[in-house]
C-alpha cells in the first residue's frame, strides 16, 4: 500500500518555508544542463515553471495542446490576483491571507502549503510588474487594489477585467525568452496521453502530435504536470473547450493518487444556460459583486409578471425585492464566498423565485452603483465585462440588471501532492489547478492566479532541485527502451480501439449526457440516493460509449473528434471517481454540499471529527474500485470553527 | 434560422482545397457562430461525413484561438468581437455565409479553416518581453507609473494574438501585432531599458518570416477584435527609426575612435 507522507517541514508555521529553502539540496549549474524536465501545460503554472526552470539552466521541454502557449485557459481569468502587500493599509498580512484562504476552503487544506502560498504572494506581484503587467494604478502612479469575496481587506491586484490575460502574457513572455535562448523547447499542438515510469520513477511521456497524428516519446529526469482543472467533466462549464484531465488522469492510472475529486467550485456569477445547442458557459467576474447587488422578486406574482414580460425588473419597488445575500449574511452581504453565494441562488430558484426564461437566474443589479459612482466609474471598472454580457445576451447591464446563475468554474481537487508538490510517483510533480493542494473545499476569488504563479515561479524551482540533486549521475534516458515502447503501444492500441468503434453517436453526445448526470447528482447539492443513481448511470454510459461512439477521419491526421474522444473517455472514469468521493464524504464542506449534512437554516454542516482529512484515491485497475487513503489534516495555527459570514 | 454555408475545405497542407456548400436549418438566433458550426458538424458526423475543422478554445473572446474569414471579413461582420462571440442574430435568416481561413503567406493552412500562426510566437521570441529573471525583484511600488501611461500600455497589451490584423492587411503585414507589443512595453518604465533593442529585433524577425510591409490602409485597426489602434504602429516606427539612427551614430563614433 502506498503511504501518504506530506513531508511538511518541522518548525513554526511562519518559518517552515524559509527553513525548507535553507535545507533543501541544490544542483550546481553545470549539472543542471544535464538534467531534462518535461512540463505539461502552458497556463500560469506551466509557463511560469518552464520559464523559471529554463532560466535556472535545466533543459526543459514544454507541451501544450493549443497552437501557442499564450492561449492556455488562464488567459480567461478576469477578476484579479491576491497578495498580502497591505498597500491599502487595511490590516492585511501573510497570516490574514493564509487565514482567509484556509477558512474560505472550509478547513480542508493543509496549513503549511497555504501559509507558503500567502508568504510568496507578494513576490509574484513584484515580478509581474517588472515583466510589464499593466496592473490598475492610482493617479499617483502606485498600484491599486479591490476587494473580493471571502475577505474583509482589499488585497486584489487587477488589470481591468483581464487580469489572467495580462499575467499569462507576462509568463508567456518569460517563456518565449527562454525558448529564444534555447533553454526551453516548445511542443505545441500536442496531447499528452500517458506517463512513462522507469523503476517506479516518472521518466517521460507519450504525446500525440495533433497535426500529424504521430505518437511521440519524450524522456526526462522529471515530469511536471500543469494541465489545469477538470471542470469540463460537466460538459457545460466556464473552461475552454479543450481543457481536459487526460495528463493527470494518465498519471492516476500509473499510480499517482487523486485527491478530493468531488471538490468542485460552482461559480455564482455566470451567464445562465439558455438552450440545448449551448457549448459553454461564460463567467462574469466575481469583482462585479463589489458593486452589483444580487436579488430576486420577493413575491411570486412578480416572478410571473416578469416571465410574461408584463413588467420590467426596474418596475419592482424596493420593498418587493429580496436581496437575499444581504438578508442572510449581513456581515459579508454580496461578498460571501462563492460556494455560499451559489447555494443561495439555487435555493431561491428552487423555491420558485428565479427569473429569466427558464426561471434559473437571479439579478445582479448595478442601478445603485451607477447612481452612486457614476456611469464613467462603473465603465472603467467593468466596461469589458458589460460589453461581453451584452454581446451574449443582447441586453445592456447599464439599462437592466444582469441575469446570472451558478456554473462549474474550477476544481479544487486534483493530483495529490506533498509539500514539495510531488505526487505519489517519485519525480512526477503537479502544479496549479491540476493539484489539490491549497484551496481545500472551496477556492476564494483571485486565489487561482496566485497559486498557479506561486507554484511555478517560486515553489517548484526550489523543490524540484531537492529531487534532481540525486539524479545528476543518471544519464539521459533512451526513449526506445521497453518502458517507452510498452506505453506508446498502449496509447496506440487505445486510439485504434476508439477509431474502430463502429458506433453511431458523436463524442459530444456522450459528453453532454455525462455532463447532465454530473450536474444533476454531483453538482451544487448531493445526496446518498442521487450519487448511487449517478454511479449506475455512469457505468451504463461508459458501456454505451465503448460500443456506440463514432469517430470520423483517421489516426494519422488532424482529427479533433479523436482528441475529444480520448478526453471524454477519461472524463467518464473521472466522473465515477468524483461520485465515489462525494459518497464517502458524508459531511458538507465548501463546494461539497451533502443534503444530509446541513444546519437548521440550510447552511453547510462540517464534521471535523470524522472528515478533517484529504481523501486520496489510488487506482487499482480497470475492473477494481479505487481505494481511499486518508491524509489527516493537522490544524495547529488555526482553530476550526463553523464558517460564518453572517 | 436557416443558412447556406460556403466553407473552405482542405484535407491537409499538401492538398488542394475548395469551397463546399452546406445547408443548416433550425438554428437558434441566440446560438453562437461556433454553436452553429457544431450543429453542422454533428449532422456531418451522424451522416458519416467528415466534420469541418476550425480552431476554437475559450469561446469567450479572450484566448485568440479562433479565426475565420466570414463574408470577406476577419471575425465576421460585427465590430469589436471575435468569431466565438459572434451570434447568429447578427445574420439574416436565409443568408448565404462564406467561411474561409486566414489568408497570409506566413500562415499556411493545416486543415480546412485551421492555419499555422506560429510565426507570431517567433516574433515574440525575438524580443517581445522584458529580459528579467524570476527572483531578486524590487517592490512593485518602487517605480511609480503615471496612470495615463499605464492605461495606454494596457490598451496595447490587450492584443489576443489572433492574427486578424495580418489576415485583414492586403500585404499580410504583422505591423499592428508587433506595434502593440512594442508599445505596451516601451510605454512602461519597466520595459523602456531595452526598448530600442527590442524593436529592432522584432522588426528584423518579422521581415525574415515573410510578413509584408504596412499597407497604410488601417484595415488592421478596423478588423481588430480588441480595437488595437494604429497609433501603436506609428509608435513602433518612431522607435525603430530612433533606434536605427542611434545605432548608426554609435557605430560612427566607434569607427572614429
Amino acid at each position: 500500500m502506498t503511504s501518504l507522507n506530506a513531508k511538511i517541514p518541522d518548525g513554526p508555521l511562519a518559518e517552515k518555508w524559509t527553513a525548507y529553502k535553507s535545507g533543501c539540496k541544490l544542483v550546481n549549474p553545470n549539472n543542471k544542463r544535464k538534467l531534462d524536465i518535461i512540463v505539461v501545460g502552458t497556463g500560469l503554472a506551466g509557463a511560469s515553471a518552464a520559464a523559471s526552470l529554463g532560466q535556472l539552466g535545466y533543459n526543459v521541454k514544454v507541451f501544450c495542446y493549443q497552437d501557442t502557449p499564450r492561449r492556455a485557459h488562464s488567459i480567461a481569468a478576469q477578476g484579479g490576483i491576491n497578495a498580502a502587500k497591505n498597500y491599502a493599509n487595511d490590516g492585511d498580512s501573510a497570516y490574514r491571507l493564509f487565514y482567509d484562504t484556509i477558512k474560505g476552503g472550509d478547513y480542508r487544506a493543509r496549513e503549511a502549503n497555504v501559509y507558503r502560498l500567502a508568504e510568496v504572494s507578494n513576490q509574484i506581484i513584484d515580478l509581474c510588474v517588472a515583466q510589464g503587467v499593466p496592473f490598475a494604478r492610482e493617479y499617483g502612479g502606485l498600484l491599486t487594489n479591490r476587494s473580493f469575496g471571502g475577505a474583509q481587506v482589499s488585497r486584489t491586484f487587477y488589470a481591468r477585467g483581464q487580469t489572467g490575460q495580462q499575467l499569462l502574457l507576462g509568463a508567456y513572455g518569460a517563456l518565449s525568452r527562454q525558448i529564444a535562448e534555447g533553454n526551453v523547447t516548445l511542443y505545441n499542438r500536442r496531447d499528452v496521453l500517458d506517463m512513462v515510469l522507469v523503476d517506479g520513477k516518472a521518466r517521460g511521456i507519450i504525446a500525440r502530435n495533433l497535426v500529424t497524428g504521430e505518437i511521440e516519446r519524450h524522456a526526462a529526469h522529471a515530469v511536471v504536470l500543469a494541465n489545469g482543472g477538470y471542470g469540463n467533466v460537466f460538459f457545460l462549464s466556464t473552461n475552454a473547450m479543450g481543457s481536459n484531465v487526460t495528463p493527470a488522469w494518465s498519471a492516476y492510472r500509473k499510480g499517482a493518487m487523486f485527491a478530493n475529486p468531488s471538490f468542485t467550485q460552482i461559480h455564482p456569477t455566470c451567464i445562465p444556460v439558455h438552450g440545448d445547442f449551448q457549448s459553454k458557459l461564460t463567467l462574469m467576474s466575481e469583482s462585479l459583486r463589489n458593486d452589483g447587488r444580487i436579488w430576486v422578486p420577493a413575491k411570486k406574482k412578480d416572478v410571473e409578471r416578469l416571465r410574461h414580460k408584463d413588467i420590467k425588473p426596474a418596475d419592482i419597488p424596493e420593498e418587493d425585492r429580496d436581496y437575499y445575500l444581504e438578508r442572510r449574511y449581513p456581515a459579508f452581504g454580496n461578498l460571501v464566498p462563492r460556494d455560499v453565494a451559489s447555494r443561495a441562488a439555487k435555493e431561491r430558484c428552487d423555491a420558485g423565485f428565479g427569473v429569466g426564461s427558464t426561471g434559473m437566474a437571479v439579478y445582479l443589479d448595478f442601478a445603485d452603483a451607477i447612481k452612486r459612482k457614476g456611469h464613467d466609474t462603473i465603465d472603467a471598472l467593468y466596461g469589458n465585462l458589460f460589453q461581453m454580457y451584452e454581446q451574449i445576451v443582447a441586453e445592456s447591464p447599464y439599462e437592466t440588471p444582469m441575469m446570472i446563475y451558478p456554473a462549474v468554474h474550477y476544481t479544487m481537487g486534483g493530483l495529490w501532492v506533498d509539500y514539495e508538490l510531488m505526487t505519489s510517483i517519485p519525480g512526477l510533480y503537479a502544479i496549479g489547478e491540476c493539484n489539490f493542494s491549497d484551496h481545500g473545499a472551496n477556492r476564494l476569488g483571485a486565489s487561482a492566479l496566485m497559486q498557479g504563479l506561486a507554484d511555478g515561479y517560486f515553489v517548484l524551482p526550489y523543490t524540484i532541485g531537492n529531487y534532481l540533486s540525486a539524479e545528476i549521475h543518471t544519464p539521459r534516458f533512451d526513449p526506445s527502451s521497453s518502458e517507452f515502447t510498452i506505453a506508446a503501444d498502449g496509447v496506440t492500441d487505445r486510439l485504434k480501439r476508439l477509431m474502430n468503434t463502429e458506433g453511431k453517436e458523436s463524442v459530444d453526445h456522450f459528453h453532454r449526457r455525462l455532463g447532465k448526470i454530473m450536474w444533476e447528482y454531483c453538482g451544487m447539492a448531493r445526496n446518498e440516493h442521487g450519487l448511487g443513481e449517478a454511479l449506475y448511470l455512469i457505468t451504463e454510459l461508459r458501456q454505451e460509449f465503448s460500443r456506440g461512439v463514432r469517430i470520423p477521419g483517421g489516426l494519422n491526421e488532424y482529427n479533433p473528434e479523436l482528441e475529444k474522444a480520448c478526453r471524454v473517455a477519461d472524463f467518464i472514469d473521472l466522473g465515477e471517481l468524483m461520485v465515489r468521493d462525494a459518497l464517502q464524504r458524508k459531511e458538507s464542506c465548501g463546494g461539497h454540499f451533502r443534503e444530509e449534512s446541513q444546519t437548521s437554516d440550510g447552511e453547510a454542516l462540517r464534521n471535523d471529527d470524522k472528515f478533517a482529512f484529504v481523501g486520496a484515491w489510488e487506482y487499482r485497475g480497470r475492473d477494481a474500485t479505487a481505494q481511499l487513503h486518508r491524509e489527516e489534516l493537522q490544524f495547529n495555527a488555526i482553530k476550526l470553527s463553523q464558517r460564518s459570514y453572517k | 434560422m436557416n443558412f447556406t454555408l460556403k466553407i473552405w475545405r482542405q484535407k491537409s497542407a499538401a492538398e488542394k482545397g475548395g469551397m463546399v456548400s452546406y445547408d443548416v436549418s433550425e438554428i437558434s438566433s441566440d446560438s453562437s457562430f461556433f454553436e452553429m458550426l457544431d450543429t453542422l458538424n454533428k449532422t456531418l458526423i451522424d451522416s458519416g461525413g467528415d466534420p469541418v475543422a476550425f480552431d476554437h478554445d475559450c469561446r469567450e473572446g479572450i484566448c485568440g484561438t479562433c479565426s475565420l474569414y466570414i463574408n470577406g471579413r476577419p471575425h465576421g461582420p460585427v465590430k469589436g468581437v471575435t468569431t466565438c462571440q459572434l451570434h447568429m442574430r447578427s445574420f439574416k435568416d436565409g443568408e448565404t455565409i462564406h467561411i474561409e481561413p486566414w489568408r497570409a503567406k506566413a500562415f499556411p493552412v493545416i486543415k480546412d479553416l485551421i492555419v499555422d500562426r506560429s510565426a507570431l510566437d517567433r516574433v515574440i521570441q525575438a524580443g517581445g518581453y522584458v529580459s528579467i529573471n524570476t527572483g531578486g525583484i524590487p517592490d512593485a511600488n518602487t517605480i511609480p507609473v503615471p496612470k495615463e501611461r499605464s492605461d495606454a500600455a494596457f490598451d496595447a497589451a490587450t492584443c489576443i494574438g489572433c492574427g486578424a490584423c495580418v489576415a485583414a492587411c492586403s500585404n499580410a503585414a504583422a505591423m499592428l501585432f508587433i506595434g502593440a507589443k512594442v508599445s505596451h512595453l516601451a510605454l512602461l518604465p519597466q520595459g523602456e531599458a531595452e526598448a530600442s533593442r527590442r524593436v529592432q529585433k522584432m522588426v528584423a524577425c518579422m521581415d525574415e518570416l515573410g510578413f509584408g510591409n504596412c499597407s497604410n490602409t488601417y484595415a488592421c485597426e478596423a478588423e481588430c477584435p480588441k480595437g488595437i489602434s494604429v497609433v501603436n504602429i506609428a509608435r513602433m516606427n518612431r522607435g525603430f527609426l530612433g533606434a536605427k539612427l542611434l545605432s548608426e551614430k554609435e557605430k560612427a563614433i566607434r569607427d572614429s575612435l
